[in-house]
């Protein structure tokens, strides 16, 4: 557990370090507001309709396989830390093969997307 | 963050301290050091890009502050952008609008804790140290949906769903191509990994056939990964203005900005310590009497010179192409790498 101790002394400057920034830059920098320059900028014209947008819907998509697809990355990297022990107790094979049986779900379900046409940007 | 208790243990006014005492003053010490190298090395950087820039379309680059061919541009560049006004867009959504920047630019400064820069030069030597890094380098997602969604303009909203979409995709084949060093080395902390390619030239997991297919992935993605070019897609100036941080000035946008190349620099000190043999130089007896974290350094800036040197030399890719490297080449690929390393050593053992 002390190993992540540094973690939250360096998350504490880096918050601290960042927010003592902003707030230099509010004193230092001027402050001279008016409503032309307050509002978006897109190109410099007045902005034209709201800006929730519909959106393609892929994006959904690919946030969806992502999940599929890091979860099944996330169940390899254990395996893959214990592979060299494996190996070492002569049972590389065989955890090979158990893993293979998982790997093959992976790959059907990478090639039942592809043919689906799920992974098709147009 | 053990060479700084190493030092204070042996410091004369620190004589008598209670332990814990002097392990706290090693982490202030070592997060203040990690702050200033993020600091000042991101100011290099982005001179060094600049300069890079300026040589390949044939033209100086900053010539004139700090008389040496503009070294100290970056710093001016700094104190420029903290006495600039800090604009906040009327429809801006003021509590994502706030926390973005803060967002990438911690998440871009957490990953340093676990770089190995030297035996000794580590912030927290992690036991999941790649894991923790790539988890890390997603926070910086949160931020780009945050900016985006926050400032309340069409542009940074597509610039930061294109952000997402590609990040997240990108990070697949990110952590399925280490995952054959991973097998090789049994161990996800990146000092065992640099530590495991001790000794000549070629024991750098570099010159492995397949770890070599393993590199050239993760080069790739990790180009995309901190959205450079040929990858720019969520920043693409010619037709979103600047991306997610069009509404962004002043300080807010520095943060981005050091954010993004500091983002620059934990991809390729994983690289060099995951591929290109970490703090060693593959010549066992200058390994002797070079310091460590010179050789780390110098190979990690090396590869961010890599990154700059593309992005003045290839076009940009179209969403669609960057969709179809990921996900039809980048993944089966090192899905189809992985399997074979495995099929490999559990054959031969």
């Amino acid at each position: 557990m002390n190993a992540y101790v540094p973690i939250l002394v360096v998350m504490t400057i880096a918050v601290v370090f960042s927010l003592l920034f902003l707030v230099l830059s509010k004193l230092l920098g001027p402050s001279r507001p008016d409503p032309e320059k307050l509002t978006a900028y897109e190109c410099g014209v007045p902005t034209r309709g709201s800006t929730n947008l519909r959106f393609y819907v892929r994006f959904y998509v690919v946030a969806l396989l992502f999940l599929l697809f890091d979860l099944e990355a996330a169940f390899l990297i254990p395996w893959a830390v214990s592979f060299r022990s494996f190996v070492a107790d002569g049972v590389g094979y065989s955890m090979f093969a158990a893993m293979t049986v998982f790997f093959g779900l992976l790959v059907v379900g990478l090639v039942y997307e592809w043919r689906k046409g799920a992974l098709e940007w147009e | 963050m053990e060479a700084f208790q190493q030092m204070l243990s042996q410091a004369g006014w620190a004589q008598g301290m209670q332990p814990w005492a002097l392990s706290g003053l090693a982490m202030l010490f070592a997060g203040g050091t990690i702050l200033g190298g993020v600091a000042v090395g991101a100011m290099f950087f982005i001179w060094t890009e600049r300069k890079v820039a300026g040589y390949i379309q044939s033209r100086y680059g900053p010539m004139y502050v700090g008389h040496f061919h503009g070294v100290l541009q970056s710093i001016a560049d700094g104190v420029k952008l903290l006495l600039k006004e800090d604009i906040w867009p009327t429809d801006a959504d003021k509590f994502l609008f706030r926390i973005a920047p803060l967002l990438v630019f911690t998440g871009a400064f957490l990953s340093f804790v676990v770089l190995p820069f030297g035996p000794d030069f580590v912030g927290a030597s992690l036991d999941i140290g790649l894991f923790y890094a790539f988890a890390t380098s997603s926070l910086v997602v949160m931020g780009v949906i945050a900016a985006g969604w926050g400032s309340n303009n069409k542009w940074s909203l597509y610039g930061a769903m294109r952000g997402a979409a590609q990040v997240i995709s990108y990070e697949i084949p990110l952590g399925l191509a280490v995952l054959p060093v991973v097998m090789s080395v049994g161990s996800l902390n990146l000092g065992t990994l640099a530590e495991a390619q001790r000794g000549w030239l070629w024991s750098w997991h570099l010159f492995n056939p397949i770890f070599f297919v393993s590199f050239v992935i993760y080069l790739i993605s990790s180009l995309a990964e901190v959205n450079r070019v040929p990858f720019d897609l969520p920043e693409t100036e010619s037709e979103l203005v600047s991306g997610y941080h069009t509404e962004y000035t002043g300080m807010k946008f520095a943060f981005f900005f050091l954010g993004e190349y500091a983002d620059m620099f934990v991809v390729s000190a994983i690289a060099v310590s995951v591929f290109l043999g970490g703090w060693y130089t593959g010549i066992p007896a200058v390994d002797a009497f070079v310091p460590a974290p010179l050789v780390f350094i110098l190979k990690s800036v090396f590869l961010v010179f890599v990154q700059i040197w593309l992005r003045w030399t290839l076009p940009r890719l179209r969403v669609d192409q960057l969709m179809y490297v990921c996900w039809k080449v980048f993944i089966p690929l090192s899905l189809a790498n992985l399997f074979i390393y495995g099929l490999i050593r559990s054959m031969v053992g």
